[in-house]
């Protein structure tokens, strides 16, 4: 009698819903281990520990559910800025809308370029990261863009980057299932920074597999589009050299469905990592999820996890935020602080915060907390006269504003507040 | 001015009257001051005039100009020439002094059909008010509050009070952790603000301020009711004998 298991079933119908991409032998070899990875994991569902807090339906089941197209006559985020602007419109690489794939001290190719060649540092990098970073936790989807991304960059930094490379995601069509990948190398003492806009689909996976060498810089801000409907699963695997250093900032504002992990592992000493966001929702449809998972496994690294949410109209805020401290890993210090605003008695936030220590030398903090917004600030602000709608959108930056002060960049930093601000204002009318 | 008639207040959340009938009139360019005890309801009386939420008005009126106070938003209180300087100026992290001075000062400009002040016109003239304070710098760029010293916070108070130029100022325990000195600065400060028009309510529990701050009427407030009204010889009074005598004067 035939019996059938589940976990490969909705594996293998997530694997049936993309082509399978061409390449290098050795990329063939890494996707197939990639599906296999998959089929041995299942897909991702709510009874997993993982996916309590987050249903994962959204992101599993075919087609993908439409999303409306969102149109604004706003200046796209980023565009102020000096960079090599890069587009991919639902999740296909546009060359016509991007600029060159040019810039001093950098190689930029597409993921399938790439993935064609025998390039020895693409080799050690795609799917290598991201398969690193299934242990201890499944990451079901990653597996499954590792096996069927086609789409994606393959960027290395050599020096110095004189500039940003901007990425811009477009959603164009209400059906669109997109999965993209990149692959991004820093090499010793090069500085590089990635900045990321857009929606990119009406479903959208991405993973980005992102190697600091050795006294490296890797700054990374990203803003995920205004579009209401759309569902989004992004991941983000980082390794860190010795004295190196990550930062990774993400905003979102609506979406129906995102869920943004990112999974950290510093393997060198001296080496600093800092990643938050700032999210806002408006209305139960909005459900948004942080998952982080930070592996300390050298000595003197300093890790920050700075996500604030604010919510309203029965919006869902998630966070699932981990500091693992292997036993070698002495002098650590490791931060994580997750907050929630609430603006109504019907929202949500779900928080997870973890600490896992195995080194007896480390400084480990951790808070999370929910709150409205408080009553004594608000009378003081209106009682000089300051309007309550104001005042109030005040006190939520403010909140927010601990998560954006992360950024390096004030320019970038205030454009974020801007746009935060403005999220607050059209809620208004 | 300002016209308190028969005001009854209790808590929104519990059966418990705090002021049982209060009436104050307070002329244009006038100073006047309310003692007493701890518990008769002088701090509650002041933030039902600004509009905090958390009190109930059971009964009688508050009018400014002849607006009704009682009627309106905080904000709108404000724009109308209230102004209470807190007790305890609330710390809000994240909000920089200047942004919200700026935003404080623009917004009652605009409610009362005033055009904005510019960045500009606007920092040129906190800083001279910041100065005649011994406010520095620093300190108007830090958030609001944050990490400020007692005297500092009360300070800034009246460094809002005269950048925002009410008509009519409720100074709640503004001396309360202030040593000597910085009453001084304090009171000088509140001084220069007055004009002969603007008016000002003194809450304190010392006569000491009262000699920096020469009051015109001084009240008495006990249980909920103002009890006895006099000249400043009155706060003279309460300082060399206590409340013990008037209290048992009235009952």
């Amino acid at each position: 009698m035939a019996v059938s298991n589940p976990k490969f079933d909705a594996s293998d119908a997530l694997l049936a819903g993309f082509d399978s991409p061409d390449g290098a032998k050795w990329a063939v070899d890494k996707r197939a281990s990639a599906a296999a990875n998959l089929r041995r994991m299942g897909a991702p569902v709510k009874r997993h520990e993982y996916w309590k807090y987050t249903n994962p339906t959204g992101f599993t089941i075919f087609p993908a559910p439409s999303a409306a197209l969102f149109h604004t006559d706003e200046t796209p985020m980023f565009d102020a800025i000096d960079r090599v602007k890069l587009v991919f419109v639902d999740g296909v690489f546009d060359a016509e809308q991007s600029d060159d794939l040019t810039l001093e001290n950098v190689q930029i190719e597409t993921l399938s370029d790439s993935l064609s060649k025998d390039i020895h540092w693409a080799k050690e990098l795609f799917g290598v990261l991201e398969n690193n970073g299934q242990t201890p936790v499944d990451r079901p989807l990653a597996a499954l863009n590792t096996a069927v991304a086609q789409e994606g960059l393959a960027i290395r930094a050599t020096g110095h980057a004189p500039k940003p490379i901007a990425i811009r995601y477009l959603h164009s069509s209400e059906t669109s299932d997109a999965m993209v990948h990149h692959i991004v190398k820093v090499d010793e003492g090069a500085h590089f920074t990635l900045l990321e806009s857009g929606p990119g689909a009406a479903r959208f996976n991405s993973v980005m597999e992102v190697d600091v060498a050795d006294k490296a810089q890797f700054h990374h801000i990203r803003t995920q589009g205004r579009d209401h409907e759309r569902r989004t699963a992004t991941h983000m695997f980082g390794r860190l050299g010795l004295e190196s250093i990550f930062r990774s900032f993400t905003m979102t504002v609506n979406g129906i469905l995102t869920r943004n992990e990112t999974v950290l592992e510093f393997t060198g000493d001296n080496a600093k990592a800092t990643v938050g966001g700032t999210s806002a929702g408006d209305g139960k449809e909005f459900h948004h999820d942080d998952t982080v998972f930070v592996t300390h496994d050298s000595v003197d690294c300093e890790s920050r996890q700075v996500f604030k949410k604010v919510l309203r109209n029965g919006a869902t805020g998630v966070f699932q935020g981990k500091i693992l401290v292997k036993a070698d890993a002495q002098k650590t210090d490791g931060y994580q602080i997750s907050q929630g605003l609430l603006l109504d008695d019907n929202s949500n936030f779900l928080a997870k915060p973890e600490l896992e220590i195995y080194a007896d030398d480390v400084i480990c903090s951790h808070g999370s907390t929910v709150g409205a917004i408080d009553d004594d600030a608000l009378f003081y602000l209106t009682s000089r006269g300051v309007h309550k709608k104001q005042a109030q959108d005040m006190l939520v930056l403010a909140f927010l504003g601990e998560a954006i002060d992360e950024i390096d960049d004030d320019a970038i930093a205030q454009g974020i507040r801007d746009r935060l601000e403005q999220w607050m204002e059209r809620r208004h009318a | 001015m300002l016209e308190i008639k028969n005001l009854q207040v209790g808590l929104e959340e519990e059966d418990k009257q705090i002021l049982k009938g209060v009436n104050l009139n307070i002329g244009a360019g006038e100073v006047h001051a309310i003692m007493g005890p701890n518990g008769s309801g002088k701090s509650t009386m002041s933030y039902v005039l600004a509009g905090k939420g958390g009190y109930e008005v059971t009964g009688g009126t508050a009018s400014l100009y002849g607006d009704d106070l009682l009627d309106m938003e905080p904000e709108e209180r404000a724009a109308a020439g209230l102004f209470l300087a807190f007790q305890y100026p609330v710390e809000i992290p994240g909000v920089g002094n200047m942004t919200f001075l700026r935003t404080a000062v623009n917004a009652q400009r605009k409610a009362r059909g005033e055009p904005e002040l510019t960045a500009g016109e606007f920092l040129k003239e906190v800083r001279a008010k910041a100065k005649a304070l011994k406010i520095d710098a620093d300190m108007l760029k830090r958030p609001v509050n944050v990490g400020f010293s007692g005297g500092e916070k009360k300070r800034n108070e009246i460094l809002q009070m005269a950048m925002l130029e009410p008509k009519m100022c409720v100074l709640d325990e503004t001396d309360s952790g202030l040593d000597v000195d910085a009453m001084k600065l304090v009171a000088e400060g509140v001084n220069a603000l007055r004009d002969g028009k603007r008016s000002f309510l003194v809450i304190t529990h010392y006569q000491r301020l009262l000699d920096h701050i020469k009051p015109d009427v001084v009240h008495i407030m006990s249980d909920g009711k103002i009890i006895k009204s006099g000249g400043p010889e009155l706060a003279l009074e309460v300082e060399n004998n206590g409340y013990a005598d008037l209290l048992a004067e009235v009952a």
